[in-house]
């Protein structure tokens, strides 16, 4: 069987890894987290949240079915190193147009393989996530290591500056027209941190007609634009560093409806006088348990987060908190770590998730939180 | 929403006997739950007709009651139990019916019995195919074009509105049983007829066929608040129309999108909520067609099944116990996750290996039979391999499968088959091999993807494996490197593959492995991918870098277990490894368990202290040796596969607790062990062994004929036949085993008509105790395996029984057995002969413990660990009687469970190669009704009334006459064929003649086929192929009319018919069962003391009439009426 050339990937903390180099040939830098999901590694790949970061799948297999054209979660693949444990040589599907290794030496990103995966994953479990580095060129273990060390981590880094659009758009030209059977329309403002297109599509079903505003807009073009309801999207980075962000959520709250999703939930908790925390790993995968206070009912949801809100941020009894903004109920909590994962402001119309309801790739059981954020604009 | 407090007392239905379709996982998944019940403080009792089970150990509920499942045995379990809840959903499809039958009879209802897991119209919805359909429809779910029928008329109306192919599929079926494809009208009507018939609820659904569509199955778990979760994706390689059970699987799903995968998670949870399975785990089965991505399910399973035993076993999930829990009000967020021990039950399994499934065939054993995989069932059993890739996984599987030649390989023959191709469309159980072959020979991976409709990513995967062996053929070992191992061990070569590829031996290539540092690290099955650390040591090898295997604070023994279920080695030796592990855990060692088989109790994570789920091959428990260091190694309880091992293990200087290799050695070659018993003094059948037929002929000469033959070295009686004259010989060395210098024929002198005995006992280098001595009902010739049995012994003597512990002890003194021993011994002309020793476990000693009350695998182990006889007897873990299985206060009685019904066509003769695939138990004090319940469990109840058929050989026409008599007084009408009515006439005894098929009919055939005779007794003379027997037998198994084959089986049969006349006695448990013997024994002993001898009264022969040898038993009066003769 023909391999690819040698291949090493470097974490801070000294381990090394040798494999063989898939994909595009080169070096990159980021941190180094593991997703758990077994399938769905196009909408990984091209998730905007994976910003600057190397992803390493603990799933073996990876490029059965190779990519295509439906489900890519943006324009491009966002990852910044690609680490699995063997990179399918066929791919096998009706729908698919290249192999993954196509895919991947196409937007000339750095893949590697034949990497013993969960011995990272233990690795990143056990010392948190880490600065990281794939490389073709360099394969001295120390000089790369080196290196490794003087790249910044993620740590007060704002990337959704750079993930978000550079002008506001129709979600029309992206994803088609809103659902018509809807009763009425609601025009929505959708603050892009770094957005996956699912969301997209699914605020349409709920027939919402969104327009696309970069992540800079300030609150005050979103309030004279007539809409029923604003969306803060996911991201990469650190929530705190998003100070715009921040901002206009704070402006926007109570003005106008608003549903935030992943760093849209940080930003909103923010903008409510919380406080987030990094993760020692976060939750990446599509099997994260979170009960539903509201509904008592346990949704198996989509992840991907590596902070996340502190429910002690505020003054609280339980799952009621207390914010400038009035009373907030937190809804969401994770049966696995007890992480906050959801809540809603009871003085004003808001409400936002930490995790996935688009999920993309993951189960749908949250869908129908789009369904929560309509309602919510027509109360 | 917590633990229900409106049930206290809760029935359990087992699933009986181990069947095509219906295996050991059930006892898995029930054994499973009754732990996980009794823990949690309910009053549990238990029905289940199968003595080889876990589950049915007293220990493991309140009241275990081993009764036939029938509804009216069950209801009369439950009469005396009055449960409050009946738990119906971990029995497989036979509890799931039994549960059925009395809800509609209003049993459960009028007893106030509620049933748990699932309703009966949740349980209606699902197993009816109509009410499915109905179902699905009413969700919005889509199926394949289809209609139910319950006439043939109805059946080819809808045939010819779907259109052709179809298949029929009939309701609450197991195993695809009935199910078929038809290409055309007359096919349906041939199919339709039969599958109505077996259908419990005469109903069949005709459906469009999508065979060579991809088959996928999702097991998912509901609570009582409604939480659904998916356990495990499983992807079949072989396409719809090769039954899941036959077909190889693969977890998790392999070729699916996230967008696929997550709209069949839609379905499958819509499903679950439509059928209205309130709580625990269910079998979703969906068909995807691979050209454009449409899916439409197949089928619902409202219960725990086979899949969900593997997926259990695949993630480390264990549906059932959650099940179980569920059943009794948990939420699945009130349940921990044992593996992780913080995290809740309710999440979905995240796997970062790859599990691979196999299953097991023995068409080998029915050469009649059509090797044709369809879908219905056909596999005996199965195997799981484990590993990092695809690849590693199908390579552990393939060479756990324990078949002839070296795992994955194309033999050079194949090669340049021309038809190769057209072949790859018809699936075999040889498909998988034939898919290597053809790529070897050079065909494209989509030529064989597009010929065989497997995925093409599986076929390229095989296309990697294929290229990693080339690149090593005719290398030499000592020059490769340890990158060219170290990816051949990543595809799954095993070293035994390697050996072949570079004509070297296993031994070579591991050492040179070894040198290299190429040596396999273990990882952990967690749940989780890694996210949370694992609590519990579930292992699998692969070639990384990072082992996880923690230092052991214990010293530890390692327990071989038995592999895949096959004929001959079934459940009965995981039942033996299950309780060593037990034993060793409580002696205070670690025990560690290898076993490759996922339907297993043994390969739960909690049986053993440490679990490796590996092949139990050389290679790869040395491996697991290598890193667990243990202080001795047990290979006598899983059968003969670890027995094999024996001489690796000593040679890597792992040591064998117990008998040593060579002892072992000397009782399984048949020519020592033959010196050895002539040493003894002990008799045996006049022996020899042939190379050639020349010598064949002469030993024929000394010895005299009928003979029996077969191939050294064997298990199950694998291709041994006996044989009347010299052509059979002949033939049988030429065709049947074309003997050769290094792989001799053996020839023994066949003991006609002796009685076959059976004995158990536990040696320890001193003493010797005596499990027990069963007696065969069918005489020596039938294999043990397949043959009755009866503890205490019906007609043997207390001389006799004395002579053959006599002969036990001295065999086990001279092989210096240490733990378990069985022997088979033949009475013929007041004489005792021994036909085989074998020093391990045997397939009898769940059915001897659960008899005579004493754990006899886990008292063995105790020896293997040093203890003493004497000690286990002070401490009363052994009786103190002696005679303790003479003096039982009731009677059991083993009976074997046969697959014919699944091999239309193959002669139901029974024979010395074993061909049954399980076994039940029926107990009783009276002999009669032991032995009417054990041919009820079976399936083949006697009948009280109506025609039997007698047609006997002619030795067997003067004993038959008694018989005869008895059935005439007992208001039976006879029919015979001219031979044996002339006899029969004579005696004074009316029977109606009926003629041969030679004949013409209305022939006796046609009679049986119209359901006119309701039992059959038909002893054959010699071998004659396609006689009329041959014509009876088989319509008999196909009509399922009881067939009995030995003149000790009539005269049994006749004193169960005569006990049936009275009403059926109550049932009884196995825990006051025991409790009763107890106390008889204590009372020998104190007579014993005493210096009186025994007096408890033992069962003097079915009717005290013994049809071969002297009788040294008092006359009764029905023998002086056949001497009257
Ligand atoms: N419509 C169909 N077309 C082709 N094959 C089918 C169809 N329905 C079922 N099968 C095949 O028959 C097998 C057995 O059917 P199933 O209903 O699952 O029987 P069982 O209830 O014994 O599991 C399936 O595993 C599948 O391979
Ligand atoms: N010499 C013999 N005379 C009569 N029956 C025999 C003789 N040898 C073997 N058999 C029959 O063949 C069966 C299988 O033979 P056995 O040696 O037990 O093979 P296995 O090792 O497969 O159990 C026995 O159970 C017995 O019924
Ligand atoms: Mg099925
Ligand atoms: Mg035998």
């Amino acid at each position: 069987m023909t391999r690819g050339a040698p291949a090493i990937l470097s974490l801070e903390d000294g381990s090394v890894f040798r494999g063989t180099s898939f994909g595009a040939p080169g070096e990159t830098f980021g941190e180094a987290v593991f997703n758990t999901a077994m399938s769905g590694y196009q909408e990984v790949l091209t998730d905007p949240s994976y910003a600057g970061q190397i992803v390493t799948m603990t799933s073996p297999h990876q490029g059965n079915v190779g990519t295509n054209l439906e489900d890519p979660e943006s324009v491009r693949v966002q990852v910044a190193g690609f680490a699995v444990r063997e990179a399918s040589r066929r791919a096998s599907s009706w729908r698919s147009r290249r192999t993954l290794a196509e895919e991947l030496a196409e937007a000339n990103v750095v893949g590697i393989e034949g990497i013993d995966t969960r011995r990272l994953t233990l690795r990143l479990r056990e010392a948190g996530a880490m600065r990281c580095a794939v490389s073709t060129q360099d394969l001295d273990p120390a000089s790369l290591l080196a290196r490794v060390r003087e790249t910044s981590g993620m740590q007060g880094a704002d990337l959704a500056r750079s993930a978000s659009t550079a002008q506001p758009y129709e979600a029309r030209t992206l994803v088609g027209e809103v659902n018509s059977s809807a009763s009425s329309v609601f025009r929505v403002a959708a603050y892009d941190f770094g957005m996956k297109r699912n969301i997209l599509r699914l605020l349409a079903d709920a027939g919402c007609e969104t327009t696309v505003v970069p992540a800079t807009t300030p609150a005050a073009d979103v309030l004279q634009g007539g809409y029923d309801g604003v969306f803060l999207s996911n991201g990469p980075g650190d929530p705190a560093a998003t100070t715009y962000g921040i901002d206009a959520a704070r402006s926007l709250l109570g003005t106008l409806p608003v549903f935030g999703i992943c760093l849209g939930h940080q930003l909103l908790a923010l903008a409510l006088g919380g406080r987030t925390f990094k993760m020692r790993f976060g939750h990446r995968g599509v099997n994260q348990p979170v009960r539903n206070t509201l509904t008592g009912r346990v949704e198996v949801t989509s992840h991907n987060h590596g902070f996340a809100v502190d429910p002690d941020g505020w003054p609280r009894e339980g799952d009621r908190a207390e914010t400038p903004a009035g009373g907030l109920e937190l809804t969401h909590w994770n049966l696995n770590d007890g992480t906050l994962e959801g809540f809603r402001c009871l003085d004003v119309p808001a409400f936002s998730v930490q995790y996935h309801p688009e999920a993309a790739p993951g189960p749908h059981d949250s869908r129908f939180l789009f369904r929560t954020f309509r309602e919510l604009m027509a109360a | 929403m917590p633990r229900r407090t409106d049930i206290e007392r809760i029935l359990v239905v087992g699933s009986g006997p181990i069947v095509i379709g219906q295996a050991c996982e059930f006892d898995y998944s029930g054994t499973q739950a009754c732990q996980v019940l009794l823990r949690e403080g309910f009053h549990l009792s238990l029905v289940n007709s199968n003595p080889a089970t876990i589950m049915t150990d007293p220990e493991f509920a309140d009241r275990t009651y081993i009764e036939p499942l029938t509804a009216e045995s069950v209801l009369s379990v439950i009469e005396r139990e009055r449960p409050d809840a009946l738990l119906p959903t971990l029995g497989g499809q036979t509890a799931l019916n039994v549960a059925v039958v009395l809800a509609a009879s209003g049993d459960l209802d009028r007893l106030g019995v509620r049933l748990i897991g699932a309703g009966i119209e949740a349980i209606h919805r699902a197993e009816d195919r109509s009410g499915f359909q109905k179902a699905m429809q009413i969700a919005g779910l889509p199926i394949p074009r289809a209609d139910t029928a319950h006439t043939v008329a109805e059946a080819l109306a809808i045939g010819e509105r779907i259109g052709f192919p179809l298949i029929v599929r009939p309701s609450f079926m197991l195993g695809g049983g009935g199910s078929g494809f038809a290409h055309d009208p007359a096919q349906l009507e041939a199919l339709v007829s039969r599958s109505l018939e077996q259908s419990p609820t005469h109903e069949v659904l005709i459906e469009e066929s999508v065979a060579g569509w991809k088959e996928f199955e999702l097991e998912v778990m509901r609570d009582g608040a409604d939480n659904a979760v998916v356990i495990c994706s499983i992807e079949n390689v072989d396409p719809m129309g090769v039954h899941t059970g036959d077909s190889i699987t693969v977890a998790p799903a392999q070729t699916l999108t996230d967008r696929e995968y997550q709209v069949m998670r839609d379905m499958a949870l819509a499903c679950i909520r439509a059928i209205g399975v309130e709580t625990g785990g269910s079998n979703i089965q969906f068909a995807v067609d691979p050209r454009d991505g449409r899916i439409v399910l197949i089928e619902m399973n409202p219960r725990v099944s086979r899949s969900s035993a593997l997926a259990s076993k695949a993630t480390g999930f264990p549906i059932a116990k959650i099940a179980a829990l569920l059943a009794v009000g948990y939420r699945l967020d009130e349940i921990t996750n044992d593996i992780t021990g913080v995290t809740p039950a309710a999440f979905e399994p995240t796997l970062d290996y790859v599990v691979v499934k196999i299953p097991r065939f023995a068409f080998e054993k029915f050469s009649a039979a059509d090797p044709t995989l369809t879908s219905t069932m056909k596999s005996v059993g199965e195997v799981m391999g484990i590993g990092r890739t695809f690849k590693e996984a199908l390579g552990k599987a393939w060479r756990s499968l324990e078949r002839d030649g070296a795992d994955l390989g194309a033999w050079e023959g194949e090669l340049k088959d021309p038809s190769m191709i057209g072949r790859l469309s018809t699936p075999t159980h040889d498909r998988l091999r034939l898919v290597e072959s053809a790529l070897r020979a050079g065909h494209g991976v989509d030529e064989v993807a597009a010929a065989s409709s497997i995925d093409p990513w599986f076929v390229d995967q095989i296309a990697e494996v294929v290229e990693e062996s080339l690149a090593l053929q005719g290398k030499d070992v000592d020059g490769l490197t340890a990158e060219d191992l170290r990816s051949a061990k990543r595809a799954g070569l095993s070293d035994a593959r390697i050996a072949v590829l570079t004509a070297r031996s296993e031994a070579e290539v591991r050492a040179r492995r070894a040198s290299l540092g190429v040596v396999p690290v273990f990882k952990t099955v967690d749940t989780c991918a890694g996210e949370f650390p694992a609590q519990t040591p579930y292992h699998y090898s692969t070639y990384e870098e990072e082992t996880e295997v923690r230092a052991a604070e214990r010293p530890r023994v390692v327990i071989v277990g038995a592999g895949p279920n096959r004929i001959g080695q079934g459940i009965e030796f995981d039942y033996a490894c299950v309780h060593a592990a037990y034993a060793v855990r409580e002696a205070g060692y670690e025990a560690v368990m290898v076993n490759s088989n996922p339907e297993t109790v043994s390969t739960d994570y909690d049986t053993s202290s440490r679990l490796y789920f590996e092949p139990v091959s050389e290679e790869d428990v040395l491996a697991v040796c290598e890193v667990e260091r243990p202080i001795g190694v047990i290979v006598q309880l899983g059968g003969q596969t670890p027995l094999k091992l024996a001489r690796a293990l000593e040679q890597a200087g792992f040591p064998v607790l117990g008998t040593r290799p060579e002892a072992i050695d000397l009782a399984e070659d048949r020519g020592k062990f033959a010196e050895l018993l002539r040493e003894l003094q002990i008799p045996a059948p006049p022996h020899g062994e042939a190379r050639t037929l020349q010598e064949a002929r002469v030993i024929a000469a000394r010895i005299g004929y009928p003979l029996v033959v077969r191939p050294s070295y064997v298990l199950g009686g694998r291709a041994m036949e006996i044989v009347y004259a010299e052509e059979e010989l002949e033939r049988f060395l030429t065709m049947a085993a074309e003997a050769g210098p290094d792989h001799p024929v053996l020839v023994d002198r066949f003991l006609e008509g002796a009685i076959e005995i059976d004995v158990d006992a536990i040696s320890d280098g001193t003493d010797v105790f005596i499990g027990a001595v069963m007696e065969h009902i069918e005489e020596a010739g039938v294999h043990s395996g397949d043959s009755s049995c009866a503890i205490p012994p019906a007609t043997l003597s207390d001389g006799e029984l004395d002579e053959v512990e006599r002969i036990t002890t001295v065999l086990a003194r001279r092989l210096d057995v240490r733990g378990l021993m069985n022997l088979q011994l033949a009475v013929k002309d007041e004489r005792i002969w021994v036909l085989e020793a074998n020093p391990r476990a045997s397939r009898t000693v769940p059915f001897v413990s659960k008899v005579i009350g004493i754990p006899l695998a886990k008292l063995a182990t105790m020896v293997l660990l040093g203890r003493t006889l004497a000690e286990l007897e002070a401490e009363a873990l052994l009786p103190g009687d002696p005679g303790h299985y003479r003096h039982l206060p009731y009677t059991a009685v083993k009976a074997a469970v046969l697959p014919f019904g699944r091999f239309p066509g193959v002669d139901t003769i029974l024979g010395p190669e074993m061909k049954s695939t399980g076994e039940v138990m029926g107990i009783d004090p009276d002999p009669g009704w032991a032995l009417a319940k054990a041919l009820t469990a079976s399936g083949s109840a006697l009948p009280r009334t109506g025609t039997v058929f007698i047609s006997v050989a002619n030795r067997d026409k003067r004993s038959i006459v008694f018989a005869a008599k008895r059935l005439d007084q007992l208001g039976f009408q006879l029919a015979a064929t001219r031979g044996t009515a002339g006899v029969l006439e004579r005696a004074g005894i009316t029977v109606e003649r009926v003629t041969k098929v030679s004949e013409g009919s209305p022939s006796i055939v046609d009679r049986i086929a119209a359901g006119e005779i309701a039992m059959i007794i038909n002893t054959p003379f010699g071998r004659a192929p396609r006689t009329d027997g041959y014509l009876i037998r088989t319509m008999a198994a196909k009509m399922g009319v009881p067939c009995i084959t030995t003149v000790q089986g009539v005269m049994a049969a006749l004193r169960g018919i005569e006990a049936m006349r009275d009403q059926a006695p109550e049932p009884k448990s196995l825990q006051e069962y025991h409790e009763h013997a107890r106390a008889v024994a204590a009372q020998q002993q104190r007579l014993a003391f005493a210096g009186v001898g025994a007096v408890a009264e033992r069962g003097r022969g079915w009717h005290g009439k013994r049809s071969h040898g002297p009788d040294p038993t008092p006359a009764t009066n029905e023998q002086t009426e056949v001497q009257a003769q």
